[in-house]
């Protein structure tokens, strides 16, 4: 009793837990055992890497359940999967903006920026392979037409979806029709995408004659897409803008719809600025919709109601299943990773540009 | 009938009330319009294919042995895409609303919704061009080891483009969905369930297990079904990862092949039958995962019910 | 300006719910008139009826009379946003447009309803209204700034000026105080003495003592249970209501016995 009170004394409450460095130990041990195991079989890192975990895994749980007992065990157990759960939720998103950028920054030039694939054949890829010159063409004529259908896509969904929201918001009493166009503004959220191409393609089809494929199809396509969400988006925003200053509207005597047009969508601007700047990424890199409505084209076509038309997603696949070359494929693959990564700029852009608005142009509410 | 004062009033502002809520109330039942046009064009342009010779659809055996086989080439994808996708997503949404460091959490959050920003095709090309070579050796193993299980039978994909792998790509795709929805439900549970729950002296996962995952059961269902929608009708990821073909039982064959996928495929080139076939095919498509979603919409507007309680 | 309103066997419903019933009552031109009473009772409810601001919640409606210096606010040819305009509306809670400046808050009436008016009129109308509100001292070398940057009582002045920058004949207060500390409070109390000589007043408060500092006459809402509409127990003037009210109710809630 007197001379413990040098001795470090072990609590009561710490009694019977692992010491620290237990799970540091176990560690080593399934690192190294996993190493000897995947040499048995043949060295390989990812095989090593898988091994090493799941030895780690079954070797803190069984120790804490000899040291701590089941309920611990079960506990940390859990732990370690969800921690894992993450981990492997960011190894193929590493994986594919590591692809992309390795595979897609040698491509990326002026030149590819630039210039179309307008008169760039099979024997223009097979020369620049053979002679080790640069591979010729680019996805310019794909960048325009996915910014002009992309705008005019734009330009059909938000009128419409704004107005929608503020009906659903601003006019609806909770009827029918309410609940009805809420309801299947969600199920529209899940269209396959493909669908919607072959709405818009069968819609044409019927008005202008069968084949008809335009830019403008596309945008029909896209908007189908677009409109549920930025349905929702603004009316999630209008929703919290506060009743008090609609009253304090109307209390002046101004009337309803300038009400929503001068104070209710000017408090929700950002909001919805940004909700539909989301919606704009999201449809931006489809492709689907654009295969079955603009067709293919490797030349700049600036007119989105008359002839096919290329957007980025549709060049990637094409360079990617029929190679312009099908002797030489490395050009088309080059030409496929080095549009996928300005695909990718431009999505990331769209949707840092969405968080940016959000934040600058917070709503200044009172408080 | 006194007119005065209050009888006055500037018809401009009161027709310009009726316009804007008319307006408002138009662009509401254009989308049900738009909707419903969806539906009805889809069918029209199918019809020729109810009054067409069997022999003269693709297959030659009518349409019904035509799309069968991709109805259900169409749901191994999506259930190996949600079986992988789910457990996965449940346990990342776990880490970012009770695990992670709660400073973290939200760049956490930000970081896995990053996965719902990449474009499907870009998401394509990865499996066909990175995934399906690395995954190729490991079906080679299966099919040697475990071949005996007719969904692992041999001879392997030499090249990995197999329903399998198409499967995975999907399931990074839906990865996202169900990540963020049972995220947020996660989120909503009732602080003072999971409180009580602590204070008994239960482990972190013992409080999990008694006051998150039953309040967000409803919720994981249904962000499970809203995934399984996405996973129906992605095409891109399939029309790149996949080598299709005849339905096959083994998941590490070419082989199989899905709705969205074979329409894109073979969109571009047709005319005539064979497109009102495709457009067909993209009709009952749509009535699947129509009714996919509404059940998992239905399953949400029960949960809110039971969670407003609360 | 300032106009007297009588109210006529009006009743106030919610879709099938009768929420406050049978209430004649006249209010005098250039007065302040209180409404007091237990939560519930009908008189913020009531106090809406009186510029259709009620209209705003769906299925809210009335019958009966309502005359503005015997006009019929509920004459058919009526259209509400005319009435708004004549009886303006101060709430609870004070609301500047978080998106406008100050100055824009007070012009916000005449922009919002695209109003044509020029620069030295807008200017002489936003110090007229600021000043009115006792409220331009503080705020003259800031008017360009956000109005939700003003204390909350500061707030709930410009609320005010905003409301008589369009010149109405009556302005109604729903608890303007509740949301304000005391040294506010009193300066808003202060503005509505003043706002009497040009304005009709009429105020609804939780608070007695308001009621009996800033008010002419009083109007005692009581309510006989949960899912009962409220009436109108007691109306006179403000020192008759406080010092020997005839209804045995009135004499309990203003004596603190319940409420």
């Amino acid at each position: 009793m007197s001379s413990s009170t040098l001795q470090k004394r072990r609590s009561q409450l710490t009694k019977g837990r692992l010491p620290g460095y237990a799970v540091w130990v176990v560690l080593g041990a399934a690192v190294v055992l996993a190493a000897a195991v995947s040499a048995l079989v043949g060295f390989n890192v990812f095989a090593w890497a898988v091994l090493a975990a799941v030895f780690f895994v079954l070797g803190a749980t069984l120790v804490t359940a000899a040291a701590e007992g089941s309920r611990k065990a079960a506990d940390s157990l859990m732990t370690y999967l969800v921690y894992g759960s993450f981990v492997i939720a960011l190894l193929p998103l590493l994986s594919v903006i590591w692809t992309v950028l390795e595979r897609g920054l040698p491509g990326l030039s002026y030149d590819f920026l630039f210039t179309s694939m307008n008169g760039v054949t099979g024997a223009v890829d097979n020369a620049s392979v053979e002679n080790g010159t640069p591979v010729l063409g680019g996805a310019y004529h794909a960048i325009v037409g996915t910014l002009q259908i992309t705008f005019w896509a734009t330009l059909v969904s938000v009128p419409i979806g704004l107005l929608a929201a503020v009906y659903l918001v601003e006019y609806g009493k909770g009827g029918a029709l309410d609940r009805a166009i809420t309801f299947f503004v969600d199920v529209m959220t899940g269209i396959p995408s493909i669908v919607a191409g072959l709405f818009a393609a069968a819609l044409f089809a019927l008005v202008f004659g069968p084949g008809t494929r335009t830019g403008f199809v596309a945008s029909v396509a896209l908007s189908v897409l677009m409109i549920p969400v930025v349905v929702r988006s603004t009316e999630e925003m209008l929703r919290i803008v506060p009743n008090e200053l609609r009253e304090a509207s109307y209390a002046l005597g101004v009337r309803k719809w300038r009400t929503i047009l001068k104070v209710v969508v000017p408090t929700a601007i950002s909001g919805i600025a940004s909700g539909v700047t989301l919606a704009i990424a999201r449809v931006v890199g489809e492709t689907a919709p654009i295969l079955v409505t603009a067709g293919f084209a490797s030349s700049i076509n600036l007119n989105v109601f008359q002839g096919w038309m290329s957007t980025l997603p549709t060049f990637i696949y094409y360079q990617i299943l029929t190679p312009t070359s099908p002797t030489n494929i490395d050009p088309s693959t080059q030409r496929a990773w080095a549009a996928a990564l300005i695909l990718i700029i431009m999505v990331m852009l769209l949707n840092v540009v969405a968080r940016l608005i959000a934040r600058a142009f917070a709503p200044r509410t009172s408080r | 009938m006194s007119t005065t004062t209050l009888t006055r009033s500037d018809p401009a502002g009161r027709s310009g009330d009726r316009v804007f809520s008319a307006a408002a109330l138009g662009a509401g039942v254009l989308i049900l319009a738009v909707l419903f046009g969806v539906a009805l064009f889809l069918i029209l342009q199918a019809l020729p294919v109810a009054g067409a010779d069997p022999a003269e659809i693709t297959g030659g055996e009518g349409f019904a042995a035509y799309i069968f086989p991709i109805v259900v080439g169409t749901v191994i994808a999506a259930a190996i895409a949600l079986l992988l996708a789910t457990p996965l997503g449940i346990g990342v949404a776990l880490f970012i609303s009770h695990y992670a460091p709660r400073r973290l959490a939200m760049t956490f959050g930000y970081v896995v919704d990053l996965l719902a920003a990449i474009p499907s095709v870009v998401y394509g090309a990865w499996g066909y061009a990175v995934l399906a070579p690395r995954l190729a050796t490991g079906y080679g193993w299966l099919a040697e080891n475990l071949g005996w299980i007719p969904i692992f039978a041999g001879p392997a994909s030499q090249t990995g483009k197999t329903i399998l792998t198409a499967g995975i790509v999907l399931a990074v795709m839906v990865l996202p969905i169900i990540t963020s929805l049972s995220r947020e439900i996660f989120l909503q549970t009732p602080t003072l369930h999971e409180e009580a729950a602590l204070a008994m002296g239960a482990t972190r996962l013992e409080m999990i297990r008694m006051a998150v995952l039953p309040f967000a059961r409803n919720g994981i269902i249904s962000a499970a079904m809203l995934g399984l929608g996405r996973a129906l009708g992605e095409t891109m990821a399939v029309a790149l990862v996949l080598s299709g073909g005849a339905l096959t039982a083994s998941l590490i064959q070419s082989g199989n092949q899905t709705i969205a996928a074979e329409i894109a495929l073979n969109f571009p080139e047709a005319f005539g039958l064979r497109l009102s076939e495709l457009i067909a095919a993209g009709l009952v498509l749509f009535v699947i995962t129509l009714v996919v979603n509404i059940i998992a919409r239905w399953i949400i507007g029960r949960h809110k019910e039971f969670s407003g309680a609360n | 300006m300032s106009k007297r309103i009588d109210v006529k066997d009006l009743n106030v419903y919610y879709s099938k719910f009768l929420a406050v019933e049978n209430v004649n009552i006249s209010i005098e031109a250039r007065s302040v008139t209180a409404f007091i009473g237990p939560s519930g009772c009908g008189k913020s409810t009531f106090l809406r009826t009186l510029n259709r601001m009620h209209e705003v919640i769906p299925g809210a409606r009335v019958e009966g009379e309502v005359l503005l210096d015997g006009d019929d606010l509920y004459d058919s040819a009526v259209d509400p946003v005319t009435v708004r305009g004549q009886i303006g509306m101060v709430f609870q809670r004070p609301n500047p447009f978080p998106t406008m400046s100050i100055r824009d808050n007070v012009l916000a009436g005449v922009k919002l309803n695209n109003k044509r008016i020029s620069r030295s009129d807008a200017d002489d109308l936003v110090e007229k209204s600021l000043s009115g509100a006792n409220l331009w001292n503080e705020v003259k070398d800031r008017l360009g700034r956000p109005g939700s940057g003003l204390s909350g009582g500061q707030q709930q002045r410009l609320c005010i000026a905003r409301a008589i920058a369009v010149s109405p004949q009556v302005i109604l207060m729903d608890e303007p105080c509740s949301a304000l500390d005391p040294i506010s409070t009193l300066a808003i109390e202060d503005l509505i003495n003043e706002l009497k000589a040009d304005y009709t007043v009429v105020i609804v408060t939780h608070n007695m003592q308001q009621a009996a500092r800033v008010s002419d006459r009083t109007a005692f809402f009581n309510i006989a249970g949960t899912g009962m509409p409220g009436n109108l127990i007691e109306y006179a003037d403000t020192t008759t209501i406080f010092n020997n009210p005839v209804q045995k109710s009135t004499e309990d809630y203003v004596s603190g016995r319940f409420g």
